[in-house]
């Protein structure tokens, strides 16, 4: 169902309540976004619309080769240096390197240049044309080495992890169905709206203030401490206006920020560094490929009773957040299915290639699309309805997972799928798909027509927030503040990236303390002047940092009403009148009965689970191979939805781009590099190709968040490409294994099939 | 971005001149040069010659039996042109397929022919109606068919100092015109595979005459498969037609792998989409 403001009434915000039972923790409502109307009217300051009077611009020198002995790094002396500064490693205060899991990836190269673009000197001038100049009379010099590009033939392991329960082999071994599987899926750009940005502006206290296009303030921040020697408040964080992230600005502008502050520093003035598209693509992290093995077994009475899963991610030439990406990817293999005997083992390898980072999904996506193309292939192995079967199979609350997790609550895969089923009407479509199918086969030519229709389900599980016990190690603070001249002001260090971070606190704190929304602030994400609140990633913000604001609400209501003894809305500003500021800071607790052991992998790996179901229907042209997605019915299970709009937004959104990922989105490589690095050559899918979106919100409720909200932004990219990739099998009756399913490989899989029956 | 230089005269014969003086690089639209000069791909030119002034160069004309086009015709106004959507709606088609609305209104139908890329869309449909592309430099005009005038990859038949200044495409009562692009998504994107074809034919049961086959991406220039319009010509649209075609002009093209698809595809998708196209002629 679709809710929409109604047409007529856009010129003021609409409060709506539609189909969404209340719950009693939150009162869903649609109020216009924060802000929308600054974006709207082109006066939004992103980092390029910042002006610093006397500021230069800055560029990278990169590396033209997958693998190098680094020399040297050659300024032409005939080029008058004066004018401009140059950076290198030598330049760096404290430690060259970029601060993130492992201490391997170098702010600039220093004796070994191990990915294409890497970067190995900086160069700041005052104006462009000088730049470019400056640039063109810089040279490497260098000695190759030999890369390694296969992931399967790297030695080099970021991570691995193993997770075991019962006894696979002799599960498999008693199966009455086996079946294998290899699923190869690619490297995906994140493609944000606007390009990695960021301005270094030299502080009077000798440290550096950066404004950027960003997700973790704190990331950056930490980053700047340590490499060049700062303290706290000698090293600020500022996010601009930020046109989209989807991990793509996770921890990339790490490095950016680095460089940026390298040449503030050298040149004493503020530095401009924004990236164009092809420097953008070129250089910054993707979606990790994968190779996925599978093996299941299906007992007689139809079953799941082992999954042996090997999973291989390919992280490029740094560990980035390599391990954290390849735990969650591992977490998430089995899909939401419960199996008494599973065994996965899973490792991140390094090859000469750009590094992979954080994209929307984190690792699952790719595993879990392995997960349902085998959930697929079995149901059309016993002649039963992919549904059906996972009706059978799907988790339920007691289950157990494969670390041994027991789903006591907040468990609605079973939801999720039934009402997508029933919403598209799957089992009709299918019955009528399958006539069609019979018909162009009997007739062995495409009588009716050259288009073949077909529809696909997937399903999937997303542990909401941190993995393990990684939301204990960040520790996040959020705080509410009423101030000494009576406003209410709320400080995070959550960042707006588009997805509406900035309307949803106001709307949690406003029903929290009882007041209109348009009384409640927010703070900028600025370091000093908001805590840490952890990074904005994960799907985490509105389950963790939500929580952490509502507690903080709570607190600060509660003190105010026993001062003055009345309802906090009557009596907060009278109250800020007598007593001054007061400011509520709410530190992260760990959620109750939560436990996980990171070194056995053992125990709760998320404190509960989102849950999604997708049903797409396609068009394949059986001439061309050409896929038209028609149709998406996605069910998200969100916990509690707080902006009912938004929401939807987020589930069309990670839908689309979900689509783009299973057609037609990939990354070529050529020597370690990419080939297809500019819009005109790596393309996403136009509003023309997107399909008719149904949005079904499903509410269950995670009792240890004070809202029972899960996270919603990765749900729909889990379940997308598995889904549109059943559907292109139900329409043309092969399997594309390997994303994305491109007419060329839905061609090549028909001819060899036609070959085969032919032979 | 490297900017070169940039001559915008206001008059045809100023424009002849300054190409007879220099080496210019001729731009209308900039949909392509701009592209390469800001992405900084190949060489730059060392001074532009902006055409975008001569209205001369602009419009579209029904003359007696053939359409002309002014070389700095937009493909937006190739779209709106009512005149062309009665007589030669495969044109107005592949008009439709290029880029996004803002190329439409700056690209032209003379810069998509000197730019001599193989994946230009509009240039399969000039090959099968035998377009004629006419050259124009101090020294006069010159015709040139369309099936002449793309050489090699990225060459044309055009001199140092001439420029594209206007496209003729004869009407010939009866032609049937077909256009199919293949591309990777719905809308914005370089072609996979361009088919262009026509045929002359007064009713349904009637052979087919003066076939064309005009395609683009398959080859390092657009080329017109003319063993396989041989072999259509004086035929029905029949299946055994179809069928036969299809495996000829697969046969008949060279194709590459490219970062926009596969050499297997592209020659399975010409003969597949050749076949359809006669099928729906046929009728069957």
């Amino acid at each position: 169902m679709t809710i929409r403001p109604p047409l007529g009434r856009i010129a003021a915000p609409v409060t709506l309540r539609p189909h969404l039972p209340s719950s009693g923790l939150v009162t869903p409502s649609a109020p216009f976004r924060r802000e929308g109307p600054a974006k709207l009217t082109g006066t939004a300051l992103y980092t390029d619309d910042l002006v610093f009077p006397g500021a230069w611009y800055g560029q990278t020198i990169r590396s033209t080769e997958a693998r190098a002995r680094l020399l040297g790094v050659e300024l032409d002396p005939g080029f008058d240096w004066t004018r401009v500064v140059v950076v290198t490693a030598a330049d760096i205060p404290g430690a060259n390197i970029v601060n993130s899991i492992q201490d391997d990836q170098p702010i600039l190269a220093v004796d070994e240049i191990r990915h294409h673009a890497e970067p190995v000197a900086l160069v700041a001038a005052p104006d462009r044309a000088l730049l470019r100049e400056a640039v063109a009379h810089v040279a490497l010099r260098t000695s190759p080495l030999q890369p390694v590009f296969d992931p399967l033939a790297s030695s080099q392991v970021f991570a691995h992890y193993d997770i075991q329960t019962g006894d696979v082999e002799a599960a498999l071994a008693g199966a009455a169905l086996v079946v294998e599987g290899e699923y190869r899926v690619g490297h995906q750009e994140q493609l944000y709206i606007e390009n990695n940005a960021m301005i270094a502006v030299p502080r009077d206290d000798g440290g550096v203030a950066v404004h950027g296009s960003l997700q973790c303030p704190y990331y950056v921040h930490k980053a700047l401490r340590r490499s060049l020697l700062l303290s706290d408040a000698q090293a600020q964080v500022i996010q601009a206006e930020t046109g989209g992230g989807f991990g793509g600005k996770e921890e990339y502008p790490s490095i950016l920020a680095l460089h940026a502050a390298l040449l503030a520093r050298a040149c004493a003035r503020p530095v401009r560094m924004i990236y164009d598209r092809h420097e953008d693509i070129a250089a910054t992290t993707k979606r990790h490929p994968a190779i996925v093995t599978y093996r299941s077994g299906v007992s007689a009475d139809g079953r799941l009773v082992a999954q042996e899963i090997e999973i291989v991610m390919d992280a490029g030439a740094y560990c980035t957040l390599s391990p954290v990406v390849l735990s969650r990817g591992t977490l998430h293999a089995g899909g939401p299915y419960a199996c008494p005997n599973v065994r996965i083992r899973s490792r991140a390898v390094a090859t000469n290639t750009p590094p992979n980072g954080a994209f929307r999904g984190f690792g699952a996506p790719q595993t879990e699309f392995a997960a349902e193309m085998q959930v697929n292939r079995i149901a059309e192995a016993l002649a039963v309805s992919p549904l059906e079967l996972r009706r059978r199979w799907l988790y339920r609350p007691g289950d157990t997972t494969p670390t041994g997790q027991v789903l006591r609550e907040s468990v609605a895969a079973e939801e999720a799928l039934e009402r997508a089923a029933e919403a598209s009407e799957f089992e009709r479509v299918r019955a009528r798909t399958a006539a069609a199918r019979t018909s162009r086969v009997s007739r062995g030519d495409a009588a009716d027509g050259h288009l073949a229709h077909g529809i696909g389900l997937a399903l999937a599980w997303h542990g909401a927030g941190f993995t393990g016990s990684g939301e204990v190690h960040l520790e996040s603070v959020a705080s509410v503040e009423l101030t000494g001249d009576g406003r209410i002001v709320i400080l995070v260090g959550s960042t707006e990236m588009g997805q509406g971070t900035k309307t949803i606190f106001p709307q949690l704190v406003a029903e929290a303390l009882g007041v209109p929304m348009d009384d409640v602030e927010f703070a900028p994400q600025d370091t000093s002047i908001v805590p840490d609140s952890g990074p904005t990633v994960a799907s985490r913000t509105a389950m963790v940092v939500g929580g952490l604001v509502i507690g903080a609400c709570r607190r600060l209501r509660a003190v105010v009403e026993e001062r003055s003894g009345a309802p906090f809305a009557d009596s907060y500003r009278a109250d800020a009148q007598a007593h001054g500021p007061t400011r509520i800071d709410e530190h992260f607790e760990p959620y109750p009965g939560v436990d996980f052991d990171d070194t056995t992998y053992r125990g709760d790996a998320y404190p509960a689970f989102g849950w999604a179901s997708a049903i797409a229907e396609v068009d394949v042209d059986l001439d061309t191979g050409e896929v038209a997605v028609r149709s998406v019915v996605a069910a998200d299970d969100v916990g509690r939805v707080i902006h009912p709009v938004l929401a939807e937004g987020q589930v069309e959104g990670g839908t689309l781009q979900a689509v783009g990922y299973a057609t037609i989105e990939e990354i070529k490589l050529r020597d370690g590099r990419y080939l297809n690095d500019r819009l005109a050559t790596y393309l996403i899918p136009t509003a023309l190709d997107a399909p008719r979106i149904e949005t079904i919100l499903v509410e269950a409720p995670f009792s240890g968040a004070p809202h029972g909200a899960k996270g919603i932004g990765e749900l729909p990219m889990d379940v997308g490409a598995p889904a549109v990739v059943a559907a292109i099998h139900d329409a043309t009756g092969v399997w594309i294994h390997d994303l994305p399913a491109s007419p060329e490989r839905i061609l090549a899989a028909m001819a060899s099939r036609d070959a085969e029956s032919q032979g | 971005m490297i900017e070169p230089p940039l001559v915008s005269p206001d008059t045809l014969s100023a424009a002849y001149r300054l190409l007879a003086e220099a080496a210019y690089r001729p731009i209308s639209g900039g949909t392509d040069v701009l592209v390469a000069l800001s992405g900084g791909l190949g060489a730059p030119p060392e001074r532009l010659l902006d055409l975008w002034r001569l209205d001369e160069l602009r419009g579209i004309a029904l003359d007696g039996d053939a359409l002309i086009f002014g070389a700095l015709t937009t493909y937006a106004e190739i779209r709106r042109s009512a005149v062309c959507r009665d007589l030669l709606p495969a044109f107005v088609e592949a008009a439709a397929t290029i880029g996004a609305a803002q190329i439409q209104n700056r690209g032209t139908l003379g810069g998509n022919i000197a730019n001599a890329s193989p994946a230009g869309d509009m240039l399969p449909v000039l090959l099968a109606t035998d377009a004629v592309i006419v050259a124009g430099s101090v020294r006069g005009e010159r015709s040139i068919p369309a099936a002449s005038f793309w050489t090699g990859y990225r060459q044309t038949a055009l001199a140092g100092d001439e420029i594209v200044v206007r496209i003729r495409i004869p009407l010939v009562a009866d032609r049937q015109v077909r256009f199919r692009k293949i591309g990777t998504r719905r809308a914005q994107a370089i072609s996979k595979v361009v088919i262009a074809l026509s045929w002359v034919s007064a009713a349904p049961a009637e052979p087919w005459r003066s076939v064309r086959l005009g395609l683009g991406s398959v080859a390092e220039r657009p080329i017109r498969a003319t063993a396989t319009e041989a072999f259509l010509e004086g035929r029905l649209p029949t299946s055994d037609t179809a069928n036969t075609a299809s495996v000829r002009v697969a046969a008949e093209i060279e194709p590459i792998n490219d970062v926009r698809s596969t050499a297997d595809y592209r020659r399975a998708v010409t003969g597949r989409v050749l076949y359809r196209l006669i099928r729906e002629a046929g009728d069957w």
